[in-house]
């Protein structure tokens, strides 16, 4: 059993940040990794990545968005109660050097994943150039914390209601052709985003990180239900990932795969908004 | 000379049985066990041989003769009892051991008739004791104040942690799921092994004063030499959790599944009770299961279950050649379970949203016997074909998970990737640790890795009293 011990929630209540308390995981999390967690005794296993952790108080932090029955669940959890199963760290850590200039990408909840990547980095002495975005205003998380731990620091939104309005990616495209001797460019968010950036940065020829998101079950590489192709080879994302070179990505198949359960997932979150309403 | 022939006149007693068409509608247990009065008749057929060449072929030698003669005097508790002394989980191996080519393959009465039924007869005494409410705890020794640390809680590790807790050493089991059990919990479906036993098992171990973290991914949460700095020894029982797969062209389709990832969200997630348990499962029209080893014909029956309209095994070898169990096979053919034998998958074709459709296979013969002794299947030039399914399952084997061995220093992993570890001890090449079952002999059974748990259990507790490696 692990303890909710605080929750905030950000961007107009579908984006929420908890911290749990889980001391063992704390103590061992590095950049990049992830938890698998189920809320109850009935609950599917969903992986979630933690945006920061604290060793000395023995939390970790979680940032979600709420898309279905178990991130609708989740949230209506609070302080105080318990989530019934956390196992963690999974996924291999990210690797961190001194590069020089990093762009650190990130769009909608894909910000929570790359926040504690890009701080990573930023600590480990390059140059940040960060650019986040969201659909609108009301949407974009973490706005203080990354602007804190970067170097250049750019914002749009679909809308334009805050920041410049367009892409994260018309932003990434307009400092590829700045020609700011970019080294890295690490880039978190929706598929269609890190399909396009990747796309991007291979003209470019500039060095990619993605982070992907596959349905995963186990989390310890024992069912393969994260698979995704590679440079033309299946790997799987909890073991080999989450983190992968974005341009060896199947971007498609994961789009695929991603969308495997839609009539299921639409009957859970129909009954629960039902059980809920009641 | 006159009783002899009476018991001789006995035939073996048959398993009552949950009839196909009912079956396939539940997932309720399949053979539904035998009455005493059949037990006990079936205990009559046993000769009591002085030499009983059944014990040579039980892996943990259970004192089969010993065990059925109580049932035969009717009394159950003592029988139960009796088979503990050897074997921690009859009520499992009862169900799940391939007995006709263990105990039962040795039994004097094969030779002319048919075998004493020592499984079915197992399952009897120990449902008998677990029904009652009987079970018994034993005599726990001296506490040592050794600490051991069990990775991993299928049958390997179970066996380790129950031994050593009663000689008297503190246990405690890791596990990465979150529920312990291994393969019981996760891969055996419930029809075949009720979850409620081996949940009745392991509250049978934290009364014996066992400990069990689940959620506890070694490797990840903690190291091995992390481990070392608070037990005074390590096992490893972490079971050959990697699934394989074809590596043809397409099996990244939606559709396809891993029998591991099948049957985990079915058994360990509840899946077939969706929507009231969260996890989903694609429940296909026609299914395919490839392969047709004991994991196949568990996906397969669990398909029709599931509400398919037409399940296929297909196999590329011939129907002799099919490493499943008899009585699984049988059962399958029962459930309406369609063979397509000498069959090979080369690709799987999707539709325009990703979803697999077709398998385009290829017909094989079988040619001279391969290492394994069986007749290696060669493909027949040009005799491709199609056939349309909307939902596959691969069920090809598994080999070792690489998670914890490969950032474990000083562990020697053979050429397969899984631990080298002494046949007789279960001791590795790394000072302090042992390891047992499927990690270290590849994909086998649930009584050998236990036979496995009990010898590492052995030299654990020597090495702890003694101290000598
Ligand atoms: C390594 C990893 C790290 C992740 N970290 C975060 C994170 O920090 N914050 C966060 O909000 N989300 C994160 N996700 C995604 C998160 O796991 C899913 O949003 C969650 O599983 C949805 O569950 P649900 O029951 O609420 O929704 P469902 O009803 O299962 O799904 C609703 C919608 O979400 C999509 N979806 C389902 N499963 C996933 C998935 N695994 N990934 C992405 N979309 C999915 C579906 O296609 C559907 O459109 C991460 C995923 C992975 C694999
Ligand atoms: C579907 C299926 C049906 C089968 N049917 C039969 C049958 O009818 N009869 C029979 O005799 N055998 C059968 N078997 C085989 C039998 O189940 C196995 O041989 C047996 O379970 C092996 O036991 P084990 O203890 O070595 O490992 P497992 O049962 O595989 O258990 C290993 C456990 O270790 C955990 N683990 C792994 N890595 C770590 C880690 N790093 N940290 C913590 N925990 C970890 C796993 O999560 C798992 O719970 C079947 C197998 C399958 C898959
Ligand atoms: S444990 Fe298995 S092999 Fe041994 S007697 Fe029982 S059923 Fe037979
Ligand atoms: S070999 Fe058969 S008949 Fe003889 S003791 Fe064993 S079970 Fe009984
Ligand atoms: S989630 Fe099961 S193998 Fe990755």
């Amino acid at each position: 059993m692990f303890r909710i011990v605080s929750k905030k929630t950000l961007a107009q209540g579908t984006v929420i940040h908890m911290k749990i308390e889980a001391p063992q995981i704390a103590r061992k999390a590095r950049p990049g990794q992830f938890i698998i967690l189920r809320v109850d005794e009935k609950g599917e296993r969903i992986p979630l990545t933690m945006a920061s952790t604290d060793p000395e108080d023995g939390t970790i932090d979680i940032i979600f968005q709420v898309v279905g029955k178990t991130t609708a669940l989740l949230s209506t959890k609070d302080v105080g109660e318990y989530i019934l199963d956390v196992v963690g760290p999974l996924g291999r850590p990210t690797h961190v050097e001194n590069v020089g200039n990093v762009a650190c990408v990130g769009g909608g909840t894909g910000i929570a994943v790359l926040y504690p990547i890009a701080k990573a980095y930023k600590d480990a002495g390059n140059r940040i150039i960060s650019i986040i975005g969201a659909r609108n205003k009301d949407l974009l998380i973490l706005e203080k914390e990354m602007r804190e731990i970067s170097d250049e620091f750019y914002i749009t939104t679909d809308d334009g209601s805050y920041g410049e309005k367009g892409f994260v990616t018309d932003v990434l495209r307009r400092v590829l052709d700045e020609k700011k001797d970019l080294k890295l460019v690490i880039g978190i968010g929706p598929v269609p985003m890190m399909k396009y950036l990747s796309f991007l940065t291979k003209e470019h020829g500039v060095k990619t990180i993605v982070s992907l998101n596959s349905i995963m079950v186990d989390g310890t590489g024992m069912c393969g239900a994260c698979r995704v192709t590679v440079g033309g080879k299946t790997k799987f994302t909890c073991v080999d990932g989450p983190e992968f070179d974005g341009h060896e990505v199947d971007f498609s198949e994961l789009e695929k795969r991603l969308s495997a359960y839609v009539n299921e997932e639409r009957l859970a979150m129909e009954r629960f908004k039902c059980t809920c309403e009641k | 000379m006159e009783e002899k022939r009476r018991r001789e006149k006995i035939p073996r007693q048959k398993m009552p049985e949950q009839d196909p068409k009912e079956r396939i509608r539940n997932f309720l247990e399949v053979p539904l066990g035998y009455p005493p009065d059949v037990a006990k008749l079936e205990a009559e057929r046993c000769l009591q041989c002085k030499k009983p060449p059944c014990i040579e072929g039980c892996p943990v030698e259970v004192d089969i003769p010993g065990f059925i003669k109580l049932i035969r005097e009717g009394d159950f508790l003592s029988a139960a009892k009796k088979i503990k002394e050897k074997n921690a989980l009859p009520a499992i191996c009862g169900r799940v051991c391939p007995q006709e080519v263990q105990c039962e393959s040795k039994c004097v009465l094969g030779k002319k008739d048919e075998p004493v039924a020592i499984g079915r007869l197992e399952r009897f005494a120990a449902d008998w004791e677990r029904e009652r409410g009987e079970v018994s705890i034993p005599e726990i020794k001296e506490k040592t104040g050794k600490k051991v640390a069990v990775v991993g809680s299928g049958p390997a590790g179970l066996t380790v942690a129950a031994d050593l807790t009663v000689l008297g050493h503190d246990v405690t089991i890791f596990e990465a799921l979150h529920k312990p059990g291994g393969v019981l919990v996760y891969g055996i479906p419930e029809f075949r092994l009720p979850k409620s036993i081996v949940e009745a098992e392991i509250k049978y171990l934290q009364a014996l004063g066992v400990k069990i973290e689940v959620n506890s991914v070694i490797g990840k949460i903690r190291s091995v030499d992390e481990l070392l700095n608070e037990y005074d020894a390590v096992f490893l029982g972490l079971g050959a959790g990697l699934p394989l797969f074809l590596n043809i062209p397409g099996e990244n389709l939606c559709g396809i599944y891993s029998a591991n990832e099948y049957l985990t969200r079915s058994n360990l997630m509840k899946a077939y009770l969706f929507p009231e348990y969260d996890t989903p499962i694609s429940k296909g029209k026609r299914v395919a299961v490839i392969g047709a080893g004991n994991v196949a014909m568990d996906a397969a029956r669990t398909a029709i279950r599931l509400g398919a309209e037409e399940v296929h095994i297909v196999y590329r070898r011939g129907k002799d050649e099919m490493p499943a169990r008899k009585e699984e096979i049988l059962h399958a053919e029962e459930e309406g379970i369609i063979f397509d034998l000498l069959t090979n998958p080369v690709r799987f074709i999707g539709d325009e949203r990703g979803w697999v459709k077709e398998i385009e296979c290829i017909r094989m013969e079988l040619g001279e016997p391969d290492a394994s002794g069986r007749r290696r299947p060669i493909p027949v030039k040009g005799s491709e074909f199609r056939m349309p399914f909307d939902l596959v399952i691969v069920a090809l084997g598994t080999a070792a998970n690489p998670l914890l061995t490969q950032t474990t220093p000083g562990l020697v992993l053979n050429e397969r990737g899984y631990i080298v570890a002494d046949p007789e001890t279960g001791k590795t090449k790394k000072e302090k640790v042992w390891a047992g079952g499927d990690i270290v002999t590849g994909a086998a059974t649930v009584i050998l890795a236990m036979g496995a748990g009990r010898k590492a259990a052995r030299s654990i507790d020597e090495y702890l009293r003694t101290g000598k490696w």
